[in-house]
């Protein structure tokens, strides 16, 4: 079950950090030109790639701040000025946005809470312990995430037909917490080796139980790696979109993403709304990302995003 | 069972002592995650291929019992030339996406190792601000960005003499409107595929570069003969990924064309999800997954393999 923008478990990612990219940033000279005119054309170039980039997000933002006739000019206003809140008042007085909004919040928050401490114990039992079918599991791990989520949809959708579970927020957990599984325990997984196990053994000679050095030495030292793992299955469930729509039929039960896709439907093109609400469903992962950035010193592209 | 199956395994075996005295708990720890995976993941994938042999509709769906065909199903999509047709047009909208993804994500990390510093952060932040937004999110604002009437992408191209794109809709033409989604498509998986590439150029030792210009091997010439081989298995990881991606698109087709798309735009999961949740013939739907899978199943072989490779390599290395 692989989540586009995930990076796939068994490959070389554990190695692939943004830490790395800063310390790249220290240690350059590899294939550095000296010329300062190259050096002035490749910072250009770089300069027009983060604007092309950015743009469609400036975009964006810019035009949930201008009013209405500012948006629907032939000739584009590049800032909004005179400046609005208007479009986002609107969006919110649409009827099942704050709905739509606790939804979204109830199955992120449910399936966190489940995962992490599934994915824990499980990536305690492969870091920590040899046993018969260990190997076994690691590929179940590993295989699971190669079969592409959209053919799941119709079988998952007649087995939770079939219990009455179709239009209701713990079918749609249920099934999130599944495709995020994988790869947590794997991550996971990578954070408990990490911690030398002598580090149990030394407390444990002071007088700690296994459990307690457990839970004082290793519990800590994962922290990061919880919060990585944790970053990544709150994206992977905000962002996703046909689980949710193909399970959630009516309004008042579907999650924000589902809510912002039909709103030209529902609406028609008013543009306005439409980007300030947009603004309002993309800024709790970028929020989350910025907070979390700096407890993560690394692992941020381990615990790959985008849905 | 010996090194092949063993390789997914990065780190040393675990300490054995621990094995002698606690036999269970390990078992116990794994069996949520085995419970939810089987139940939610390898149930239904068995589900679908059983599914994709039944003539399964809305009658079925309400008496929960579905009618077995055997390989009709089968026979009845490899006959459709709507099939054939999304099939083609969902390999070469994968191709060009891949293609374009690897080409411009290449170019990027390059220039990231040779921008300054300052520059370097502010490509890496766009990246991720890119990253971190919800696909929907994104579809919403090209959208806007491609509106016939006031959408700046039309301007833009007006004001600068690219021709008159003014109340141009980019729809009417299946060739043009999936150029455009390509577009979203290769915007969106770029920062991705940038900084996991970026990262692997950072593992190319600097002194190999060194030593074949000194043996006069021109930029290009370093590039492919030293710099490409150290990357191929990021680059082959990266491509089949995209691979997967791309051949799975829905979200950026059904949402940018307001969840009515035209048959002219079925790719293979759309039209998947058409048979079955448009027209209800989910058995036939069904099929039509098991037939993408198999695809895939061809191209991630590759990836498997090549990852059992990395992991070999790594393990070598380690020890």
């Amino acid at each position: 079950m692989i989540a586009p923008g995930t990076a796939p478990p068994g490959t070389a990612y554990q190695e692939i950090r943004l830490e790395r990219v800063e310390t790249g940033a220290r240690k350059r000279p590899r294939f550095e030109l000296r010329q300062p005119a190259g050096q002035l054309a490749f910072d250009a170039t770089g300069v027009v790639v983060a604007a092309v980039m950015l743009f469609p997000i400036y975009w964006m933002v810019a035009t949930a701040f201008k009013p209405g006739r500012d948006i629907l000019s032939l000739t584009p206003k590049w800032f909004p000025d005179p400046f609005t809140v208007q479009n986002f008042q609107d969006a919110i007085a649409r009827p099942y946005f704050l709905e739509d909004v606790r939804n979204s919040l109830i199955v992120v928050a449910a399936m966190l809470a489940i995962s992490l401490a599934v994915a824990f114990l499980a990536a305690v039992g492969v870091a920590r312990f040899g046993f018969k079918g260990r190997t076994a599991f690691l590929i179940m791990i590993i295989g699971v995430q190669l079969v592409p989520l959209n053919s799941l949809i119709i079988p998952l959708y007649l087995m939770l037909d079939g219990v009455g579970q179709t239009d209701a927020l713990p079918g749609v957990i249920a099934i999130y917490l599944a495709v995020v599984l994988p790869f947590m325990v794997w991550t996971l997984r990578g954070f408990v080796a990490n911690i030398p196990v002598e580090l149990e053994e030394a407390a444990m000679i002071d007088g700690c139980t296994r459990v307690g050095a457990f839970f004082r030495i290793t519990f800590p030292l994962v922290g990061p790696g919880l919060v990585a793992t944790a970053v990544f299955g709150f994206i992977q469930a905000w962002n996703e979109y046909i689980i949710a729509y193909v399970l959630l039929s009516s309004p008042g039960n579907q999650t924000l993403t589902v809510w912002l896709a039909s709103f030209t439907t529902n609406h028609g093109p008013e543009w306005g709304p439409l980007m300030a609400a947009a603004t309002l469903t993309g800024l709790p992962v970028v929020a989350f990302f910025l907070i979390v950035q700096r407890y993560l010193a690394g692992g941020l592209t381990a615990g790959a995003v985008k849905g | 069972m010996g090194v092949a199956i063993a390789a997914p395994d990065l780190e040393p075996a675990p300490r054995r002592h621990w094995r002698h005295r606690v036999n269970f708990l390990p078992y116990a720890l794994i069996t949520p995650s085995v419970a939810v995976i089987a139940g939610i993941l390898a149930f239904p994938l068995g589900m679908l291929g059983w599914l994709s042999l039944q003539n399964y509709g809305l009658r079925e769906l309400i008496a929960h019992q579905g009618e077995w065909v055997g390989l009709d199903n089968y026979t009845t999509i490899l006959k459709d030339p709507l099939f054939h047709q999304v099939v083609i047009r969902s390999l070469l909208f994968t191709l060009t996406c891949v293609a374009l993804t690897i080409f411009l994500s290449t170019l990027i990390s390059l220039l990231l190792l040779k921008v300054r510093s300052a520059i370097r952060v502010l490509i890496a932040s766009a990246l991720v601000f890119v990253w971190a937004t919800p696909v929907v999110v994104t579809v919403d604002i090209w959208q806007w960005m491609f509106d016939y009437e006031f959408g700046v992408i039309n301007y833009l191209l007006t004001q600068l003499h690219f021709g008159n794109y003014i109340h141009h809709n980019w729809f009417d033409n299946p060739v043009q409107g999936l150029a455009v989604i390509a577009l979203i498509v290769v915007w969106g998986a770029i920062p991705f595929v940038t900084i996991t590439l970026f990262a692997g150029l950072l593992q190319v030792p600097g002194d190999i570069v060194d030593a074949a210009r000194v043996d006069g091997a021109n930029a290009w010439q370093s590039f492919w003969h030293v710099t490409v081989p150290i990357l191929k298995p990021i680059l082959l990881i990266v491509t089949c990924l995209s691979t997967i991606w791309d051949f799975g698109v829905f979200n950026q087709i059904y949402i940018m064309l307001n969840q009515r798309p035209s048959s002219d735009y079925f790719v293979i999961a759309i039209y998947s999800y058409r048979e079955s949740f448009g027209v209800t013939k989910y058995g036939l739907g069904a099929t039509i997954a098991v037939v993408m899978v198999l695809i895939l199943l061809a191209v991630t072989f590759f990836y498997v393999r090549e990852t059992l490779e990395v992991a070999d390599v790594q393990k070598e290395q380690m020890a």
